[in-house]
């Protein structure tokens, strides 16, 4: 027997009022649990977005420049010399929207057009094959593929565009938003067709591709050097600092959601310092007694802060274990990668709560354990 | 050297109205192996006098020194000490823990002094001593009858082996004859042990056990 021991006894005396003291705590601890993975999960979910695309700069016809609307050859080479070539990959494009028809089906679609060996670099294939400088074939976006009902376009179909016949030679992974291209609705086309088609030479946009992700702001002013010398050219857009301000909006998600857990948590701690208040009125006499047969103040205020602890921790270890099941449900469903969940910033959330949790019940016991302490135990004996 | 000694001590609790004298110059000494009793009316300044002896208060002027340690100047944790070490309480209403066994109940003493080896050992020992029997060691101090309470509590007050057994009206929450084989247990421990024993009651037929019978009234010695 310890004094642990009669703190544990005291807690399971009054089971059902201990249970629902325990059970605030568990909705604290889950509350700040779930809401710190839900941000996480969130900044997780931006921080993909920022590796798959983030070492990416733009670069576009200045709007106020006099060089036209679009990229010249000579100006995809000056770029691509200012960028560093080694340091960098360019793949420069250009876009159209046009009428297509697959057999009877007739509708539209964005054009991309680039050098047929850029593609592989800049875009994932899910089926089929890339196609070839020379040939006709052409590739289409994973959401073209998916709505092949309506538009008849998959793998092997011949889609006519603007009167002449390609072959869909490969299909595209679903690459999502981007900040250069989006093909997931597109037709890829090499550029050599598209120039003869449509009788053009030159490009919309340059997409600079940096290896090293550090290299980004260096690249970025060395292409504004180059072409932007005299007049504005080309303006130029690199995805991280757009990102950037996506994470602080993240962050700030993170925080506001932790500060609604974190309130949940304080109003368990005073249901807590209720719960335990109660417990020490009800005692009075027996803490007269403990006293008076020489228990120190010490050990009657341990005593109490054992029960508020043992409170914090059952609630903070259930809490625990449900947390980790609403995090799995809140990353599947709302960002819908539970992977998040195990990441280990995630986790931390988890044991950030329940650390809370404990803190908590320890900080709500701390009052009435020192109330108990300071009983006279004269008038404590005298207690009915 | 008497066990407790109090010279010229008073007692006053300062209260809006007008200071009450509780005590008012008690000198007063206890020998070891004595058995005292303390009687008088309500209000005489009987439980102020066992509350000092006790060390659950301290005087507001004179001498008290118990077990051979002044008490006055002491702070909450040495008057604590002193009870866990040098006294043993036995209460009108037994007061024992509800949520500890009888055998729990006497052993804490010991555990509050630190001592695990062997505790459980020396409650038996104790618990056998004042009449418990093995079958009732486990059992919650509300599942046993009022004189079997008060011996687990007497036996609770001696575990620690103290300079003196200090009893608030023992036998006042019992039937005569209960009442009766407590104080027999009580002479017993005095007469066989050699235990100090100090006793406030209103019971004129307590007087038999006693070797020495203080009378108060009005905070002194009459």
């Amino acid at each position: 027997m310890t004094f642990l021991d009669l703190a544990r006894r005291n807690v399971s005396r009054h089971w059902l009022r201990s249970a629902l003291a325990v059970t605030g705590i568990v909705i604290g601890v889950v509350a700040i649990a779930t809401m710190g993975i839900l941000g996480n999960s969130i900044g997780l979910m931006f921080n993909d977005m920022v590796s798959d695309v983030g070492d990416t700069i733009v670069v576009s016809p200045a709007m106020s420049g006099t060089g036209g609307d679009k990229l010249t050859k000579r100006q995809v080479d000056d770029i691509t010399r200012a960028a560093g070539a080694n340091r960098v990959i360019t793949i420069p494009f250009a876009s159209t929207f046009d009428k297509m028809s697959v057999g009877e089906k007739r509708g539209g679609a964005m054009i991309y057009a680039m050098p047929a060996g850029d593609i592989p670099l800049l875009l994932e294939k899910e089926a089929g094959a890339y196609p070839r400088d020379t040939g006709t074939g052409c590739m289409i976006g994973s959401q073209l593929a998916e709505m092949s009902k309506e538009t008849g376009l998959k793998l092997g179909a011949r889609v006519t565009i603007d009167g002449e016949t390609l072959r869909v030679v490969g299909v595209l992974k679903e690459r999502g938003m981007g900040f250069d291209i989006n093909p997931d609705y597109a037709i890829i086309v090499p550029y050599s067709w598209y120039s003869r088609h449509y009788d053009e030479d030159e490009y919309d946009q340059v997409v600079v591709k940096v290896r090293d992700i550090n290299d980004l702001d260096a690249v970025k002013e060395s292409i504004e050097q180059k072409m932007n010398r005299r007049e504005d050219v080309v303006s130029v857009m690199d995805t991280k600092a757009i990102l950037e301000s996506v994470f602080a909006a993240a962050d700030s998600i993170t925080v506001f959601l932790l500060g609604i857990g974190a309130i949940s948590l304080l109003v368990a701690g005073v249901s807590i310092l209720n719960v335990m208040l109660m417990s020490v009125t009800e005692r009075i006499k027996e803490i007269g007694v403990l006293r008076s047969i020489g228990t120190r103040r010490h050990e009657v205020m341990r005593m109490f802060i054992y029960e508020a602890l043992i409170l914090g921790v059952v609630g903070a270890v259930i809490g625990g274990a449900l947390s980790f099941g609403a995090g799995y449900v809140i990353t599947a469903v709302i960002v819908e990668n539970p992977d998040y969940l195990f990441n280990p910033t995630s986790l931390l959330y988890i044991v950030f709560g329940m650390a809370f949790g404990i803190f908590t019940s320890a900080a709500s016991g701390l009052y009435p354990a020192w109330k108990a302490a300071q009983l006279n135990p004269i008038q404590a004996l005298r207690h009915e | 050297m008497p066990v407790i000694s109090f010279d010229a001590v008073t007692k006053v609790y300062p209260l809006p109205a007008g200071d009450i004298t509780a005590l008012a110059g008690i000198d007063l000494a206890i020998e070891k192996g004595e058995f005292v009793l303390i009687m008088g009316p309500s209000g005489s300044g009987k439980s102020t006098l066992l509350n000092i002896m006790g060390s659950l208060d301290v005087p507001t002027s004179g001498e008290v020194t118990i077990a051979g340690k002044r008490i006055s100047g002491m702070d909450d944790d040495e008057l604590t000490l002193m009870r866990r070490d040098h006294i043993g309480f036995i209460f009108q209403q037994f007061n024992l823990i509800p949520l500890l066994s009888v055998v729990e109940n006497v052993e804490y003493p010991l555990i509050l002094k630190g001592r695990r080896n062997g505790s459980r050992e020396r409650a038996h020992e104790v618990l056998r001593a004042v009449g418990i029997t093995e079958s009732h060691f486990t059992h919650k101090p509300g599942e046993l009858s009022g004189g079997q309470q008060q011996r687990v509590a007497i036996a609770r007050a001696l575990v620690n082996d103290p300079d003196f057994l200090l009893c608030d009206e023992p036998t006042g929450n019992l039937d005569t004859k209960t009442g009766t084989a407590i104080m027999d247990l009580l002479a017993r421990m005095n007469r066989e042990e050699g235990k100090t024993v100090v006793m406030v009651t209103h019971d004129p037929r307590m007087t038999e056990y006693a070797d020495r019978t203080i009378q108060m009234v009005d905070g002194r010695l009459a």
